[in-house]
C-alpha cells in the first residue's frame, strides 16, 4: 500500500506541473502591460520596475514561467498589492474557513447521497424512490447562491433557528457549538446539488449491483435484507460510487465561492471574487493555483480509499 | 427516430419539461414584441413596489424598474448566454475530440493529456481563473463558461469517434482516396452529430447555472444590463427587507433548469436500450407470488414441486418459464434436472427458495412444500430462516456467485452467523473445518483469500462449502460443474457424492449433461420449454429412454464430460415459451410426430415402475414391458 501510495503521489507531479502551465497562459492572456494590468492603481513606477524584476515580465514567457514556478516551489506566490500582504498568508488564512465549509458539505453530500441512492433502489418505482427522485431533481436544478438565500429567508429570518451569515458571532465565545451553528446552513446548501448528483449515481450503481449473482447468492444464504443491501450491494456500489465523490469533492471546494458570498463566509472563494474585482492578479492566480493542487491530493485520498476498498487493484 | 419520439412522449415528465422549456424560449423569443416597460428605466420614488402593485404585476426592484419586464428581458439573456456557451463548447470540444479520435496517435495523446489536465481542476475555479484574466463582463463570462466546458465533449466525442474511425466505410473512404478533411465532415461528423446532441441537451442546464452563477457574483453581465443571475446578484441586498425582488430571478431559473433536466433526463432514458428492456429493474428480496387458484395438498416427501408456474413478465409479454411442473425428493436422495438452456430448469429451482429475480419472475400456481409446509407465499421471514439453513443452493460459475470484495472466510462466517448465534472466531474454525471438508488443501490460510485469487474448482469448492455451512437437508445444485473443466469437474461430483453418502443429503441436480446425471443421480427428470417430458430412475432412462426428446439427448452426449455443444446436434430449437404451440412442445422437432401430436395437450402418463413419460407416441416400451 505505502508503495502504491508513493506512485500516485509521484504520478501527481506532472498534473500539478500541468496545472501550473494552465493558470500561467490564462494569466498571459492579459491584455495589455502585465506589470500596469497587476498593479493597477498601485502602478508607481517603482513598484512596475520592482515587479518586472521579481517576475522577470521583460523576459520570454518561458522564462517567466520557471521564475514564477520557482518563486512558488520556494512558498512565495507573490504579493498581493491591494491587501499589501504576501498571497500565501492570505490564501493559507482564508483556506480554513473555505476547508471547514467544504469539508462538511463534502461528508453530508457523501452520506446524504449514498443513502438515498441505496433506499431509492432497494425500493424501486416505490413511493420513496419517487419522492427521493423528485427531491434530487430539484436539488440538482436548483442554484446554490438561490438555495442558500431563500434558507436565509426561512430558517433565519422567519423561524430564527439559525444565524443569519457569517462564521463567527462579532461577540461572544468561538466554540464548537456556536461554529456549528453557524455552519449548518450554508454547508447544507452548498451539499444540496452534490447530494443529487451522488444519490443518482449510487442508484444506478446499486441497481447495477443489485442484479448480480452474488446478490442471489446472499440472499440464498438467508443473508437478512438489509444487510443484502447494506453491505454486500453497497460495497460493491462503492466501487463506482467513489469516483464520483472524488468530482464532487472538487465541486463543493470550487462551488463554495456562491456559499461564502451569500452567507458572508470569510473563506478563499469570496477572496477570490473580490480580487477580481479588484483586479488583484497575483492573488486569483495564488489563490487558484493553490485550491487546485489541494484537488489533485484530495485525488490521491480518493485513489487510495478506493484501492483499499477493491482489492482486485493492483497496489 | 419515430421511436425515439414515441417514447419520450410516453415519459410524462420528460413531455412536461418539453413544455416549460418551450413556453419559456418562446416568451424570451417575443419579449421585445410584447407591451412591456422599459426593463432599464429608473424611477426611485417608486422603488419596491411589492408584487400584484398596480402597473407592475412583478412590483419593481431597488430602482423602482419594472420586475416583469427585467425578468423577461433577463431571461432571455440567460438563456442566449446559456445557449450560447453550450453551443461554443460543443463546437470546440467536438472538433478537439475529433481530430484526437480521428487521427489517433500521438496527435491523440497530447491533446487527451492536455484535456485531462483541464479536468483536473475543479471547473468553477477554471472559470473564475478565465475571468479574472479577461475582466469581468458578460462575453467574457461566456467564453469562460464555454471553455470549462470543451474537455467534456472533447472527451465524450473522442471516444464516439474512435469507433467510428475504425469502420470499413472510413476505410472504404480512405482508399477511394478521400482526403482526411473530407472524411471527418461527410463520414465522421454525421456519426457522433446525435451524440454531440445529446451531450448539449444534458449541460446546457448547467451552462445556463454556471454563466448566472457568474454574473450572480458580479463577474457576468454588467449594469444595467441584467441577467437572471446578476438580477439575483443585486436583489441579494435587500434580501431580508424585499424578498420578492430575489424570489422572482431565482425561481426562474429554477424552472428553467429544471424544465431542460427533465428533458434531459427523457432523451437519455429514450436512448437507453437497457430501459426498454426493463433490464435496469432490480429484483426482490423474495419472487413475487400472484396465486388465485387452490393450493396443491402438501405430501409426505421432503420437497416435494406441484404444478409449479413461473413465469417472466417483460413489458406486456409474458414468457412461461415453468409451465406446470412436479418434483419431488426424498432425504438422502439426488434427483436430477436436465434439459437444454431455456427449459425452466433453473427458473423451477430457484422457485423453490423464491430466488427467482423479481421483476419480471412471477409464480403464479402450484406449491412447494418442504417437510409439509408451503413455501410459495410464505412470509419473507420463513422463507430467510429456512433459506441456507435448510434448503441450500450451489451456482453455476463460483467468479460470479462469491462476493468479489469479500474474503472468502468472510463469506463463510457470514453464512454461519446469518443463521445461528456464533462467536467470530467459533465460526472461523467452523468455516475452516467446512473448507477442509469440501477437500480445499492448506485451508488455513485459503480462507483469507479473495475469490479472484483462487482457481474455479476452488471456488466451487468454496460454493460448496458455504451451502454446507449450516447443514442442510436439501441441496439444488444449479449446473455447479458447467464452468469447469472435465478433471476438476469429477473431483467435485465425487465431493457432492461423498457428502450426499455422509450425511443423508437430498441433492437436486441441475444440468444439461447426461453424462454427470448418469454419475451422481438416482432419478432424473427431462425438461422442455418449461415441463417435465419424462422422469424415472436413471438406469432405466438412460438405458431405455421413452420420449424422443430423451433419446435423442442422451445420443448426443455418451460420455462423462459436458458440453452444449453436444445438444444444439438435435435439429432446430426449443419454442418460445411465450408463444408455445398447440400440442406437443417438441412436434417441431420431433421425427415421429403425427397430427395427433398437435391436437390437445398431452399428459405427463406413468408408463413402467417409477416412469412417467409425455408423449403419444414414447419409444423402447417393448423393451421395457418384456
Ligand atoms: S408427442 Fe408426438 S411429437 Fe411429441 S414427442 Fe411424442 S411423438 Fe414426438
Amino acid at each position: 500500500m505505502t508503495g502504491y501510495i508513493l506512485k500516485r503521489l509521484v504520478s501527481a507531479i506532472p498534473v500539478l506541473l500541468g496545472i501550473s502551465v494552465i493558470v500561467f497562459l490564462i494569466m498571459a492572456l492579459i491584455p495589455g502591460d502585465p506589470a500596469t494590468a497587476i498593479l493597477g492603481s498601485y502602478a508607481t513606477p517603482e513598484n512596475v520596475e520592482k515587479l518586472n524584476r521579481d517576475l522577470g515580465l521583460d523576459q520570454g514567457l518561458v522564462a517567466r514561467y520557471f521564475i514564477w514556478l520557482g518563486n512558488m516551489l520556494q512558498g512565495d506566490f507573490g504579493r498581493s498589492f491591494a491587501l499589501n500582504r504576501p498571497v500565501i498568508d492570505e490564501v493559507l488564512d482564508r483556506f480554513g474557513a473555505t476547508l471547514i465549509l467544504a469539508g462538511t458539505s463534502f461528508v453530508l453530500c457523501s452520506i446524504l447521497g449514498i443513502a438515498a441512492g441505496v433506499v431509492s433502489a432497494a425500493r424501486q418505482y416505490g413511493f420513496a424512490d419517487k419522492a427521493i427522485t423528485f427531491v434530487v431533481l430539484l436539488g440538482i436544478s436548483i442554484p446554490s447562491f438561490f438555495l442558500g438565500m431563500m434558507m436565509i429567508l426561512i430558517f433565519a429570518v422567519k423561524l430564527r433557528w439559525f444565524p443569519v451569515s457569517g462564521m463567527w458571532p462579532i461577540y461572544g465565545d468561538r466554540n464548537f457549538l456556536v461554529l456549528l451553528d453557524h455552519l449548518a446552513m450554508p454547508a447544507l446548501a452548498l451539499a444540496v446539488v452534490a447530494t443529487g448528483v451522488v444519490a443518482r449515481l449510487a442508484r444506478s450503481a446499486m441497481l447495477e449491483v443489485l442484479r448480480q449473482d452474488f446478490i442471489r447468492t446472499a440472499r440464498a444464504k438467508g443473508v437478512r435484507e438489509r444487510r443484502v443491501i447494506w453491505r454486500h450491494a453497497l460495497r460493491a456500489a462503492m466501487v463506482s460510487i467513489i469516483p464520483v465523490l472524488g468530482i464532487q469533492a472538487g465541486f463543493v471546494l470550487s462551488g463554495a465561492v456562491y456559499i461564502e458570498m451569500v452567507f458572508q463566509w470569510p473563506g478563499v472563494g469570496r477572496m477570490l471574487v473580490d480580487a477580481i474585482l479588484k483586479r488583484d492578479i497575483l492573488l486569483v492566480q495564488g489563490g487558484v493555483v493553490f485550491i487546485a493542487a489541494c484537488y489533485v491530493m484530495f485525488n490521491i485520498l480518493v485513489d487510495v480509499a478506493q484501492a483499499l476498498l477493491d482489492p482486485r487493484i493492483k497496489t | 427516430m419515430m421511436a425515439f419520439f414515441k417514447l419520450l412522449a410516453r415519459n410524462r415528465l420528460a413531455l412536461l419539461g418539453l413544455i416549460v422549456i418551450g413556453i419559456v424560449v418562446l416568451l424570451a423569443v417575443i419579449t421585445p414584441l410584447l407591451p412591456l416597460a422599459d426593463p432599464d428605466v429608473t424611477d426611485t420614488p417608486n422603488r419596491f413596489k411589492p408584487p400584484f402593485s398596480s402597473g407592475a404585476i412583478l412590483g419593481t426592484d431597488h430602482l423602482g424598474r419594472d420586475l416583469l419586464s427585467r425578468l423577461m428581458w433577463g431571461t432571455r439573456l440567460s438563456l442566449a448566454m446559456g445557449f450560447a456557451a453550450a453551443v461554443i463548447a460543443a463546437a470546440l470540444g467536438s472538433a478537439i475530440g475529433i481530430i484526437a479520435g480521428y487521427f489517433g496517435g500521438r496527435t491523440d495523446n497530447l491533446i487527451m493529456r492536455g484535456v485531462d489536465m483541464l479536468m483536473a481542476f475543479p471547473y468553477i475555479l477554471l472559470a473564475l481563473a478565465i475571468v479574472a484574466a479577461l475582466g469581468p463582463g458578460l462575453m467574457n463570462a461566456l467564453i469562460a463558461v464555454a471553455a470549462v466546458n470543451v474537455p467534456f465533449f472533447a472527451r465524450n466525442i473522442r471516444g464516439i469517434t474512435v469507433g467510428i474511425a475504425h469502420k470499413e466505410f472510413v476505410d472504404a473512404a480512405r482508399l477511394a482516396g478521400m482526403r482526411d478533411r473530407q472524411i471527418i465532415v461527410s463520414e465522421v461528423l454525421p456519426n457522433v452529430a446525435p451524440v454531440i446532441v445529446i451531450a448539449m441537451s444534458t449541460t446546457v442546464g448547467w451552462m445556463i447555472l454556471e454563466t448566472a452563477g457568474l454574473s450572480f457574483l458580479g463577474l457576468g453581465s454588467q449594469p444595467p444590463q441584467a441577467d437572471l443571475g446578476s438580477m439575483l446578484g443585486e436583489a441579494r441586498a435587500a434580501l431580508i427587507t424585499n424578498p420578492h425582488t430575489s424570489v422572482v430571478p431565482g425561481a426562474m431559473i429554477l424552472i428553467i433548469v429544471m424544465g431542460i433536466n427533465l428533458l434531459g433526463d427523457g432523451i437519455r432514458d429514450a436512448l437507453d436500450p437497457r430501459l426498454k428492456s426493463g433490464a435496469l429493474s432490480r429484483p426482490m428480496a423474495a419472487t413475487q407470488v400472484d396465486r388465485k387458484d387452490p393450493v396443491p395438498a402438501a405430501t409426505n416427501s421432503l420437497l416435494d414441486i406441484a404444478a409449479l408456474r413461473t413465469e417472466f413478465r417483460v413489458r406486456g409479454r409474458v414468457y412461461k418459464a415453468v409451465g406446470g411442473v412436479d418434483l419431488h425428493v426424498e432425504k438422502g436422495e439426488c434427483l436430477g434436472i436436465i434439459g437444454e438452456s431455456g427449459s425452466g430448469k433453473s427458473a423451477t429451482a430457484l422457485s423453490v427458495m423464491g430466488l427467482v429475480a423479481s421483476p419480471p419472475g412471477v409464480i403464479t400456481h402450484g406449491a412447494v412444500h418442504f417437510d409439509g409446509a408451503d413455501l410459495i407465499g410464505a412470509p419473507y421471514k420463513i422463507l430467510r430462516s429456512l433459506r441456507g439453513r435448510r434448503v441450500a443452493y450451489i451456482f453455476q460459475d463460483p467468479l460470479a456467485t462469491l462476493h468479489p470484495l469479500y474474503r472468502v472466510g468472510d463469506q463463510l462466517i457470514e453464512a454461519i452467523q446469518a443463521h445461528e448465534q456464533v462467536s467470530k472466531p467459533a465460526a472461523r474454525a467452523r468455516a475452516i473445518d467446512l473448507l477442509k471438508s469440501v477437500r480445499i488443501p492448506n485451508a488455513e490460510n485459503r480462507i483469507d483469500s479473495f475469490p479472484y485469487e483462487m482457481s474455479g474448482g476452488m471456488r466451487q469448492r468454496v460454493g460448496i462449502a458455504m451451502a454446507l455451512a449450516n447443514g442442510p437437508d436439501v441441496i439444488i445444485a444449479d449446473e455447479p460443474t458447467t464452468a469447469l473443466d472435465v478433471t476438476v469437474q469429477a473431483q467435485i461430483l465425487s465431493v457432492l457424492s461423498d457428502l450426499r453418502r455422509d450425511r443423508g443429503l437430498a441433492i437436486i441436480f441441475i444440468t444439461h449433461d447426461f453424462g454427470v446425471v448418469g454419475q451422481l443421480c438416482d432419478r432424473v427428470a427431462v425438461m422442455y420449454a418449461g415441463r417435465i417430458v419424462e422422469e424415472g430412475p436413471t438406469d432405466a432412462v438412460l438405458s431405455a429412454p421413452q420420449h424422443p426428446y430423451t433419446s435423442r439427448l442422451i445420443d448426443c452426449v455418451p460420455t462423462l464430460g459436458g458440453g452444449q455443444r453436444k445438444l444444439a446436434a438435435i435439429p432446430g430449437r426449443p419454442p418460445m415459451v411465450d408463444r408455445l404451440p398447440e400440442g406437443c412442445a417438441f412436434a417441431d422437432r420431433c421425427d415421429k410426430a403425427r397430427d395427433a401430436c398437435r391436437a390437445g395437450d398431452i399428459a405427463l402418463v406413468a408408463t413402467d415402475a417409477g416412469r412417467k413419460t409425455r408423449c403419444l407416441f414414447p419409444e423402447n416400451m417393448e423393451r421395457a414391458r418384456a
